[in-house]
């Protein structure tokens, strides 16, 4: 029978680890991930999970560490956050430029300067082009299961990619929510036992992996990596079916929320999500024709979802924890590349909020949705908002 | 000069090394480094005198790529190909038989 606790997304996040049986965890704890390698190493001392737990001297180490394991051909997992994560940097191309199936969970956090411990999504962000697919968890449930369907994923022939989970920082990371964790023999049959078929060290048949390719090679072996970004949108349909199929819960890689004859429409990633759709209530109370959609897949960015979306609103509102200079936020970025070259589009607002964890509640969203409705009636407007910004200590 | 002895070894790369990507680049073929000929890289090349040779081995020893061999006297065979003229063998010699010369063509 599945088991259904409290617990932070941290725990949650080992819990999923734990079931995935990884035979590496190389990880370097850092707020707020710290909890994930200290559970982890619990389960190893316990003798409940069977693995290699590696104390390394940092993330470079880490991820380094979980390279070297995978490609010996063994499920790995890691865990960091922020300037963890960007110090991982270099070695996340080479995970992903060497097909190699990490998964790690990161607990979203801002990147320095200033010092900032708290939530928002710039590492992950920053991270988008290394070739990992990215998931954003909306409740700690979500982590759990986003990791186990992560394993599948980035394992799937046709894809073989890392992958990361990423969930807010404190928000879902210390709060304890309600956590089902399935059982581990409905784990076992849903994931299988990872048996590599491309990348494994075998002193009877060597092999050489990461090695020096030519200009002649290069471009083949990125443009390997943009296919499989492709193929891992099917990849990730499929699994999502069979978990719901399996588990009972539905993903979908945008979640839309009473988006039917919406004219607004608000997107958003993570935990962010909930408040949304709750504000969404509260609007449709009033009568106003309010939507929420939520990307739980952000990369690979998905296109035809966006699309499919674009068509239901006349203002898409993105909210974004993020900073892409010049442009807005990242989402912002990717919107108007979907929609660019579409007949008829909705107007795109972006609203930067919440940085290094900035509270964003109801008074901030009636801030998005004033703008929102200005640029619904034709009127002038900003294309890049900073809400709860304090412009009085400027 | 002598035939080198991966000769054939070269051979079965360059017959074998498949053209065709795979998953991650990874080279399922061993040995493909020795197409790779680093000898081009080279400024200045050993230049060997047998009548000082002592066939010590040193040279044959610290050769880091290792593109010294010994011949069937135990004289060291340089295979220019693949020596990129780091000029150890010629530190190590304890009878000066090897001179480091700037490589002219």
């Amino acid at each position: 029978m599945p088991i259904r606790t409290v617990m932070k997304a941290n725990e949650a996040a080992a819990w999923a680890a734990k079931l995935a049986r990884p035979k590496v965890i190389a990880a370097f704890p850092i707020t707020p991930s710290t909890l994930i390698p200290e559970k982890i190493s619990e389960f190893v001392a316990d003798g409940e999970l069977d693995a290699e737990f590696i104390k390394v001297e940092s993330e470079h180490s880490a991820i380094s560490a979980c390279v070297g394991a995978s490609a010996a051909g063994v499920r790995t997992f890691t865990a960091t956050a922020s300037q963890g994560l960007a110090l991982m940097h270099e070695i996340l191309f080479i995970a992903a430029g060497m097909r190699l199936p990490i998964v790690m969970a990161i607990g979203n956090r801002a990147l320095s300067a200033p010092i900032n411990i708290w939530n928002d999504w710039q590492d992950t962000i920053s991270e988008r082009d290394s070739g990992w697919l990215q998931f954003y968890a909306e409740n700690n449930q979500e982590a759990l299961d986003l990791i186990l369907m992560a394993f599948k994923i980035a394992e799937d022939e046709r894809v073989l990619l890392p992958a990361m989970v990423g969930f807010d920082a404190f928000i879902l990371t210390h709060t304890v929510e309600p956590v089902e964790i399935p059982d581990q023999e409905a784990v076992d049959e849903f994931l299988g036992e990872y048996k590599p078929k491309h990348a494994y060290l075998d002193p009877a048949k060597p092999v050489t992996q990461g090695s020096l390719a030519f200009p002649a090679y290069y471009m083949e072996a990125r443009y390997t990596l943009w296919e499989a970004n492709e193929n891992a949108k099917k990849v990730i349909d499929e699994v999502f079916a069979e978990f719901e199929k399996r588990f009972g819960r539905k993903y979908r890689k945008i979640e839309e929320y009473r988006t039917d004859d919406a004219e607004i429409i608000f997107v958003t990633m993570g935990s962010l999500a909930g408040t949304v759709k709750e504000y969404v209530d509260s609007l449709r109370e009033k009568g106003i024709k309010a939507g929420a959609a939520k990307l739980t897949v952000y990369r690979p960015f998905p296109t035809e979802e966006v699309r499919e979306l674009a068509k239901k609103a006349k203002v898409l509102a993105l909210l974004e924890k993020n900073v892409t200079f010049s442009v807005g936020g990242a989402l912002f970025q990717d919107f108007s590349r979907a929609l660019i070259n579409q007949e008829e589009r909705p107007i795109l607002v972006d609203f930067i909020l919440g940085l290094g964890g900035r509270d964003v509640t109801f008074r901030e969203l009636d801030q998005v949705l004033e703008i929102s409705r200005k640029a619904l009636a034709g009127e002038k407007f900003e294309e890049v908002n900073w809400i709860g910004l304090r412009k009085e200590i400027l | 000069m002598a035939e080198s002895p991966f000769k054939a070894e070269i051979e079965r790369v360059q017959r074998e090394y498949s053209e065709k990507m795979t998953p991650g680049a990874i080279v399922y073929i061993p040995g493909s480094s020795v197409i790779n000929k680093t000898g081009s890289w080279r400024v200045f090349m050993p230049e060997f005198h047998r009548e000082k040779c002592v066939r010590c081995y040193l040279c044959y020893v610290y050769c880091p790529e290792p593109a010294i061999y010994l011949d069937e006297e135990n004289y060291p065979v340089f295979d220019y190909d693949y020596c990129k003229g780091c000029g150890i063998c010629a530190n190590e010699c304890p009878a000066e038989a090897i001179v480091m010369v700037r490589e002219t063509k």
